[in-house]
């Protein structure tokens, strides 16, 4: 049997007559990197604050590592890190300060569990003596996870840690992540990136307060339910406008320079889009099938 | 094709912090109606450089033009030819659509019978008619971005200037909102935009690529990929921001 880290069972939090979570149930198991994918508003930050034990749900239950999120919340605290989507750190305090900070709530030390944070908080040691508010998006966000990790939780609550961080940034982050979870540690994060999904052992896909789809990122690309063409010309603006108006077309989303356009399974006839396109004075012409990409998947799954 | 005038021209762009280089003699220009991608890392000084652009801080040296004022003696007259959105802030929560856009074009100097006709043709556009009395928190996301667009340019910039416009939108409101960045270029407005989603880069005609203070590059994006044989511009951006991070 699978050991279960996070159930949740038909949670609902209202903000008002809104629900930012309305009736979600999954599992997380442990040791697995799970990923919620979704815009600003979806309720990642609102699922992630009644899972840290910092919000009450108006309805249903849940539990982080067989504790109840409502009844048992002295004993989750201790065993979680968590990094909220604004930065956790005290910025007129310097590297070390902050980690010490940290260290000690927890009743511990940096030196105790140093080697927990070696590989990531060795990166920005050399300004240990440096403002946390004087580093850049890329060491606050390292420093912000040496935080959350200096007093050996067993689960981990990352919310959005790489919302506008550039992309270098972002890959080492999620490599890093890579290495946590080598370690053991079960790790939830949730991000406004569709590229990111495929990071995740699994995602759950959430837009207004419910999950589209929950699977494995392969598994959200194999559900795509149409065929799916990347059709590019010189001119995307106009390139757009026509296929839009293409008999038979499901969908049709710039990528970029090029165009996805998808259609009912075997019903696609190339030769006939290629006359259609140069009578609208179409030129440098190409037209590829292609596999859907996270993104995709999404915007159909918005769509039903 | 008759060359374009430019509306923003930059020279030896110098502004420091201490003895720290946050634009590092910058050189470009911005064409009449072009979309003009300014990418970069974080720190690179994307946000110094726009803050100079819209004539809210002084640069340390060099030339600057933007809609054809300086940015050291005429900052009064870019701000009236500019418009400016960013992810951060733009609209006010607690007021109603109809009082965001009568404050914005009221900022702008638009006259109150101005201000009745162009807030009616903007609610016609975007389809907000029956949101017209709705506070800005109980609207969906996706119509904020969109209002806080068309209220950038409600007074008809030259120029307007987008700061990460589309962070944590959904995937589906993100095209739509490039669909009015579109027209408004279309319309002859100058799109100045930041973005960290590098599909997006793709939609511009010219994407400058700061690195450290640096423009490490400044090309159409079909040029880009081609000199550095990457598929797509997010392997450009790897490339040239990697790069210096490592050496």
């Amino acid at each position: 049997m699978t050991q279960v880290s996070i159930s949740v069972k038909a949670v609902t939090r209202k903000y008002g007559t809104h629900p930012a979570l309305d009736a979600i149930s999954f599992d997380v198991k442990k040791g697995e990197l799970f990923g919620f994918i979704g815009p600003d508003g979806a309720g990642k930050t609102t699922l992630f604050r009644i899972l840290t034990t910092l919000l009450l749900p108006d309805e249903g239950e849940a539990t982080v590592e067989g504790l109840d999120v409502v009844k048992d919340y002295k004993k989750i605290r201790r065993i979680i890190g968590y990094m909220p989507g604004k930065f956790s750190l005290y910025m007129d305090l310097t590297v070390e300060e902050n980690l010490k900070f940290y260290a000690t709530i927890f009743g511990t030390t940096i030196e105790e569990n140093y080697h927990l944070i070696k590989a990531i908080y060795s990166q920005i040691e050399p300004f240990r003596k440096r403002k946390a508010g004087q580093l850049s998006g890329g060491m606050k966000q390292k420093l912000a996870l040496s935080c959350a990790l200096i007093h050996k939780p067993v689960l981990l609550f990352l919310d959005e840690p790489t919302t506008g961080v550039d992309a270098v940034s972002r890959m080492e982050f999620w490599d890093m992540l890579k290495r946590l979870k080598e370690g053991g540690i079960t790790i939830l994060v949730s991000t406004p990136y569709m590229d990111e999904a495929s990071l995740c052992d699994r995602v759950a896909l959430i837009q207004d307060g419910k999950i589209l789809q929950l699977s494995t990122p392969q598994q959200v690309v194999d559900h795509f339910p149409y065929e799916l063409y990347n059709v590019s010309s010189g001119d995307i603006y106009n390139l757009l406008a026509d296929l839009r108006n293409y008999p038979g077309m499901m969908s049709c989303y710039a990528f970029g320079q090029a165009a996805h356009i998808s259609f009912i399974k075997e019903t696609f006839r190339e030769t006939h889009l290629r006359d259609f396109l140069k009578e609208k004075e179409h030129n440098q012409l190409t037209i590829e099938p292609i596999n859907p990409n996270i993104e995709d998947c999404f915007m159909e799954l918005m769509n039903r | 094709m008759v060359e374009k005038e430019d509306i923003i021209i930059v020279k030896d762009l110098v502004k420091k912090y201490g003895s720290f280089y946050a634009n590092d003699h910058l050189s470009f220009e911005v064409k009449k109606g072009e979309i003009f991608g300014f990418l970069g890392a974080n720190g690179a000084g994307k946000t110094t450089a726009i803050r100079i652009l819209c004539g809210l801080s002084y640069p340390t040296s060099g030339i600057l033009k933007v809609a054809g004022f300086d940015v050291y003696t005429q900052r009064d007259e870019i701000k009236k030819n500019i418009g400016y959105m960013s992810q951060k802030f733009s609209l006010y929560d607690d007021l109603t659509v109809f009082e965001n856009i009568r404050f914005y074009a009221g900022i702008y100097g638009l006259s109150k019978k101005e201000i009745e006709i162009r807030s009616n043709r903007l609610m016609e556009k975007l389809i907000l008619g029956e949101a017209r009395d709705k506070l800005i928190r109980d609207i969906p996301q996706g119509w904020k971005q969109k209002l806080a667009f068309s209220v950038a340019i409600i007074h008809d910039p030259k120029i307007v200037f987008l700061d990460e416009p589309t962070g944590g939108v959904d995937p589906i409101t993100r095209r739509q909102f490039w669909d009015l960045i579109y027209q408004a270029a279309r319309d002859g407005i100058t799109v100045f935009v930041t973005t960290h989603y590098m599909d997006e880069a793709e939609y511009c005609d010219r994407v400058t690529i700061m690195v450290e203070g640096r423009i490490a590059a400044l090309d159409t994006p079909e040029a880009l990929k081609k000199r550095y044989n990457s598929a797509n511009m997010n392997e450009v951006f790897l490339h040239l921001a990697r790069t210096k991070v490592l050496s």
